[in-house]
C-alpha cells in the first residue's frame, strides 16, 4: 500500500483526522482535525496542558494515536508498516530543550544525520552544514560545544540541525520557552526566515505577536479540541468562543 | 645487587629475596606477573564488552531477552565468584571437548586459563552491565528523542549519542569495578591458572624464608597494576570531557 505517489502539491501537506489520543485513561486529544497546505505557517496556542506538544509529536510519530489519522505528503504516519526513517526526512522537529547532542560540536550537530542517516558524502555534508550555520547566522560557533553556546545559540543550532535533513515540514514545539527574553528574537528571526523562503512550519508557541506576525492561520486548543481558528488578523480580533476570548485576555 | 640480596638471605633468614638472585624464582615471578597482566587484560576487555551488549538487550523489545539478562546478572552478582571460578571449572569443564595432539594426551580445547577468563569476565561483566545501564538511563529522554526525530535507527542512536554520554556518567563506577577485577584474578590460582599468586605461593612452599619478602612483592605488584589502570582510566575520562557540559 503506497499512498504516498497518491499526493499533490495542491493538497494538505499534513493533515490530521479526528485524531485522538490518551496517555493512559487520561485522554489529551479528542478528535483534533486540522489540514496545513504546502508552503504554509500555522501556530497552535492555548493553555498549557491543552495537548499542543502532544498534537504535533504526533505528526512525527514520536508519540502513537489510538484513533485517528495524520497523514505527511498522503501517507499514513500511524501505520504499523510505515518506514518512519521515510517519514522523518520528510518532518524536521526543533524542541523546547533543544535537545543538542552535548558531546559534538555546533557543526558535528548539524553533520551527523545526513552522514548517518543518509549517508551523504562528508566533503558535500560539511559544505552544507557550514552553509546552515551561516544561515542562522552562528558563523565562527562551528567548533563550540553545546554547552559553550547560550540557549538561543544552542536552538538556532538546533534549528541548522532538523535543516540539514532538508526536511518538506518543520515541527517546532515552544522553542523559545526556555530562553532569556533577550535570546528570544535571535530565534524567532531565524524562523521567520525560514516562513518567507516558504518553508511548511507547525509551530506551538506562547508568542503571540509572534504568531500574529508570521502565521497563515492559527488554532487555538483547549482541553484537547480545537476550539476556534482563523487567519490571525480576524483570529485576534473577532475571536467568538469564550474559551478563546479569556485565554487572549489572558495573555494579550 | 644480586650479592647484597644474597648476603641478607643469610644474615636475616626471614628476608629471603630469592628471586633477586636466582633465576628459576626469577622466572617464576615474571611469568606470573605476565600471565596476571594476560588475564587482566582480558577480563577487562571481555567484562566491558558484556556489559555494553547486556546493556543494550536490556532495553530490548522482547521479554524473553530481558529477563535472560536479568537472571544472568542476579546470578553472577548474587553468587561468590570463587564458587563460580570452581563451577566453570570443575563441573563444566567436564563437558569441554578434548582433542588428542599425539594420540595419548587428552587436551581440553577451554584450558583453566581459558575458563578462568571466561568466569571472571561473566562475573565482571554482571555487573558492567547494571553500571551501563545507570549511565543510560542517566542520558535524557528528550536527547534520544532527539536523535529519532532526525532518523536514527535505534542502534544508531544507542552507538553515537546513548552511549558516548553514558559512558561519561559511568566511568568512576566501571573504574571501582574494573579495579575489583584485577584483584579478583587473584582467585584462578583455585583452579591452578600459574598466575603471580599461585607462582609466589609455590616459591615460599619451597622456599619458607622467602614468605614475607615473596608476599611484600604480591601487594607492591598489585598497587603499581592497579595504579596503571586507574592513571590510564582518569585519562581516558580527561580526554573525554566535553567543554562546558556537567560541571
Amino acid at each position: 500500500m503506497n499512498l504516498e505517489t497518491a499526493w499533490t502539491p495542491d493538497q494538505p501537506i499534513v493533515s490530521l483526522k479526528d485524531v485522538h489520543k490518551s496517555f493512559g485513561n487520561l485522554e489529551v486529544l479528542k478528535g483534533v482535525s486540522l489540514d496545513v497546505m504546502k508552503g504554509e505557517v500555522i501556530c497552535i496556542i492555548g493553555p498549557s496542558g491543552s495537548g499542543k506538544s502532544t498534537l504535533i509529536r504526533c505528526v512525527n510519530a514520536l508519540n502513537d494515536i489510538q484513533a485517528g489519522s495524520i497523514t505527511v505528503e498522503g501517507q499514513e504516519v500511524h501505520d504499523p508498516n510505515l518506514d518512519k526513517l521515510e517519514l522523518r526526512k520528510k518532518v524536521g522537529m526543533v524542541f523546547q530543550q533543544y535537545n543538542l547532542f552535548p558531546h559534538k560540536t555546533a557543526l558535528e550537530n548539524v553533520m551527523m544525520a545526513p552522514l548517518l542517516v543518509l549517508k551523504q558524502d562528508k566533503a558535500k555534508v560539511e559544505e552544507r552544514a557550514r552553509a546552515l550555520m551561516a544561515k542562522v547566522r552562528l558563523q565562527g560557533k562551528e567548533d563550540s560545544y553545546p554547552g559553550e553556546l547560550s540557549g538561543g545559540q544552542q536552538q538556532r543550532v538546533a534549528i541548522a540541525r532538523s535543516l540539514a535533513m532538508n526536511p518538506d515540514v518543520m515541527l517546532f514545539d515552544e522553542v523559545t520557552a526556555a530562553l532569556d527574553p533577550e535570546t528570544v528574537k535571535e530565534v524567532l528571526v531565524t524562523i521567520k526566515d525560514l516562513a518567507q523562503e516558504g518553508m511548511t512550519c507547525i509551530l506551538v508557541t506562547h508568542e503571540m505577536g509572534f504568531a500574529r506576525e508570521i502565521a497563515d492561520h492559527i488554532y487555538f486548543t483547549d482541553r484537547g479540541v480545537i476550539v476556534e481558528h482563523g487567519p490571525p488578523a480576524t483570529f485576534f480580533k473577532e475571536a467568538k468562543d469564550p474559551r478563546t476570548q479569556e485565554f487572549l485576555s489572558q495573555i494579550l | 645487587m644480586e650479592e647484597f640480596f644474597r648476603q641478607l638471605a643469610d644474615e636475616a633468614p626471614r628476608w629471603n629475596f630469592i628471586w633477586m638472585y636466582e633465576e628459576r624464582q626469577q622466572g617464576k615471578i615474571l611469568s606470573g606477573i605476565w600471565m596476571t597482566i594476560k588475564l587482566s587484560i582480558a577480563c577487562v576487555i571481555f567484562s566491558v564488552v558484556i556489559g555494553v551488549i547486556g546493556a543494550w538487550l536490556q532495553g530490548a523489545q522482547s521479554r524473553i531477552l530481558r529477563a535472560i539478562v536479568q537472571g544472568y546478572i542476579q546470578f553472577f552478582r548474587n553468587t561468590p565468584p570463587f564458587v563460580q571460578l570452581l563451577f566453570f571449572y570443575f563441573a563444566l569443564g567436564q563437558f569441554t571437548p578434548t582433542y588428542s595432539p599425539d594420540g595419548w594426551l587428552e587436551v581440553p580445547v577451554i584450558t583453566n586459563v581459558g575458563w578462568a577468563i571466561i568466569s571472571l569476565s561473566f562475573f565482571a561483566g554482571a555487573f558492567n552491565v547494571e553500571i551501563f545501564r545507570a549511565g543510560i538511563e542517566a542520558v535524557p529522554e528528550s536527547t534520544v528523542e532527539a536523535s529519532e526525530s532526525l532518523g536514527f535507527s535505534r542502534l544508531q542512536t544507542y552507538r553515537y549519542v546513548v552511549l558516548p554520554l553514558a559512558f561519561r556518567v559511568c566511568l568512576p563506577a566501571l573504574n571501582n569495578n574494573l579495579v575489583n577485577l584485577v584483584k579478583t584474578t587473584t582467585q584462578a590460582f583455585a583452579i591452578a591458572v600459574p598466575e603471580l599468586l599461585y607462582q609466589s605461593v609455590t616459591i615460599w612452599n619451597d622456599f619458607p624464608s622467602a614468605q614475607n619478602p615473596t608476599m611484600l612483592l604480591l601487594f607492591t605488584v598489585y598497587i603499581l597494576l592497579v595504579a596503571v589502570l586507574v592513571f590510564g582510566m582518569h585519562r581516558w575520562e580527561r580526554s573525554m570531557r566535553i567543554p562546558g557540559y556537567g560541571q
